[in-house]
């Protein structure tokens, strides 16, 4: 083993990368419980495929495209391709001497890279084909995440060391927000008849959803430290007081507004808050967390009210919550991030820098342009491939369960 | 004979039904149903989206008896299902030409 391998650090990032796992089943859940009992299987299998898929990819190319040193800065190359060169010997990136398994990182990277393109399908729930969603999740990857992973995080990334995304802010919730937006919009509306019941079928379910996000986010911020250290703790502390503030400031916003306190706004809350502390968890005060905390759930609360107006059919808001909200985080990061929490870290706008949230706003610009772009094309691949990326009327009307996988997620009757 | 056919809240078809045991009403037939009437519908929030649920679901009771009986069963279905709010539900009651037991075939009052 070399010098500066580390047992400890090693324990954590494997236990990280569990937690981010999680994640995948607490997504799947968290969107399920809000679509119809005729979609349930569907919307899970949306999330659950990318396990697998994200995965097969991710060993062959997406990993090396990410992470590896490329030619020029926006891409990575191929020395990792099928993992070569990644093995159990520690290494370096960016400078900083990583203590853990060169394969533990790129398995906890890997994580991220599934629940990325899944965040997605929320958007588009109730009409996609399950064929052309396989196909658009797996080109999404190679073609937006990993170019995107390597800008903000890989070896020699051209916004390494200008812009901070701690965890992922820009890399996975900007850029899957913004995709999530124009696939709505270009998919078309779901059809409803006047006045559908189209509520949440299970929000039981969504709140185990969200409470499973909520402990797997644990690993995702507080194991992007890489280290079993103060700086894990001091992330795992400002994601949880995050969550908690925005889950409290939704249920207030509706408290005034609606008169009454929902469980889907706390969830809805609570998400909100871990995303838009997602960029900054390891480079903000646990104060700045909470402002961070209690402001999304306004951006967010708005953003929908704005699309309920606007008509676009985005059916599970992942624009208003990822999108408005890690683009929430990467501006609050560039006001609140402070050398005293990480002396890795760059200064913020309240430390008296400037440059960094013009940093910011240009790597999330850069992410939401992949992202509304790449969809775009990446769709019209997908049309032409398969006709068209939706399923017909009357099979929508039936139900993705049954057209689409030929089973029923709950038989009711014996 | 007459069929008296009644809508009520399903939080009170516990009340009900206890009610109509005491009065020794053997033979019912209970469903669940959805309805609109005076009670209108009431709204949902959903992340800020409205929802009007305007079909709100009731229980029926249907109960098949004898003309004399009539008044005493009307009036504990009344007594017990009764909130005094609006939703509270309606009775029916229409003449019932005929009745026949399956199991014997007997007809008329004898089927009740």
């Amino acid at each position: 083993m070399q010098s500066n391998f580390s047992p400890a650090d090693t324990a954590w990032v494997l236990v990280s990368t569990a937690l981010v796992l999680l994640m995948i089943p607490g997504l799947a859940l968290f969107y399920a419980g809000m679509t119809r009992v005729k979609n349930v299987l569907n919307v899970l299998m949306q999330s659950f495929v990318a396990l697998s898929v994200v995965s097969v990819l991710w060993f062959s190319l997406g990993y090396s495209l990410s992470f590896d040193k490329g030619s020029t800065p926006f891409i990575g190359g191929f020395n990792y391709l099928f993992l070569n060169n990644v093995n159990q010997e520690t290494f370096t990136l960016n400078g900083t001497s990583i203590t853990v398994p060169h394969i533990l990182f790129m398995s906890f990277q890997m994580m991220f890279a599934i629940i990325t393109p899944a965040l997605i399908s929320g958007a588009i729930i109730d009409r996609m084909k399950f064929s052309a969603y396989v196909v658009f999740i797996a080109l999404w990857s190679l073609f937006i995440y990993s170019p995107l992973a390597h800008l903000v995080w890989g070896e020699g990334g051209y916004f390494v060391g200008k812009a901070l995304d701690f965890a992922g802010g820009t890399v996975v919730h900007i850029s899957s927000g913004f995709s999530a937006l124009a696939l709505s919009i270009l998919l078309g509306k779901r059809k409803l008849a006047t006045n559908e019941d189209s509520r949440p079928h299970n929000l039981p379910m969504t709140l185990l959803g969200t409470g499973l996000l909520w402990f797997g986010w644990f690993g995702f911020n507080a194991g992007s430290a890489l280290a079993a250290n103060g700086l894990a703790a001091h992330a795992l502390t400002t994601t949880h007081l995050a969550a908690a503030t925005a889950g409290l400031v939704w249920l207030l916003i509706e408290w005034l507004t609606i008169k009454k306190p929902t469980a889907l706004g706390f969830a809805s809350g609570a998400v909100a808050g871990l995303v838009a502390i997602t960029p900054g968890a390891g480079f903000v005060s646990p104060l700045s967390a909470i402002i961070i905390g209690a402001i999304v759930p306004m951006i967010s609360y708005s953003m929908i009210k704005l699309k309920n107006k606007l008509g676009y059919d985005d059916s599970l808001d992942v624009f208003a919550v990822h999108g408005c909200g890690g683009l929430w985080g990467a501006v609050a990061t560039g006001i609140f991030a402070t050398k005293n929490v990480n002396s890795a870290g760059i200064d913020g706008l309240l430390t008296g820098n400037s440059s960094l949230i013009i940093n910011q706003l240009t790597s999330a610009f850069v992410a939401a342009g992949l992202g509304l772009v790449g969809t775009t094309l990446i769709y019209y691949i997908v049309k032409t491939m398969f006709k068209s990326a939706r399923v017909p009327d009357h099979q929508e009307q039936i139900g993705l369960d049954i057209t689409q996988h030929g089973e029923e997620g709950l038989v009711l009757d014996k | 004979m007459v069929k008296i056919e009644a809508i009520i809240r399903p939080q009170r078809m516990d009340e009900v039904k206890a009610t109509l045991d005491e009065l020794g009403v053997l033979g019912m037939t209970v469903t669940e149903v959805r309805g609109s009437g005076k009670q209108k519908g009431y709204t949902q929030h959903y992340r800020g989206a409205e929802y009007t649920v305007n079909l709100i679901q009731k229980i029926k009771i249907e109960i098949v008896c004898e003309d004399s009986e009539k008044d005493s069963i009307v009036n504990a279905i009344v007594k017990s299902a009764k909130t005094g709010e609006i939703g509270d539900g309606k009775i029916f009651v229409t003449p019932v030409l005929d009745i026949v037991r399956i199991r014997t075939e007997e007809r008329g009052i004898n089927a009740i």
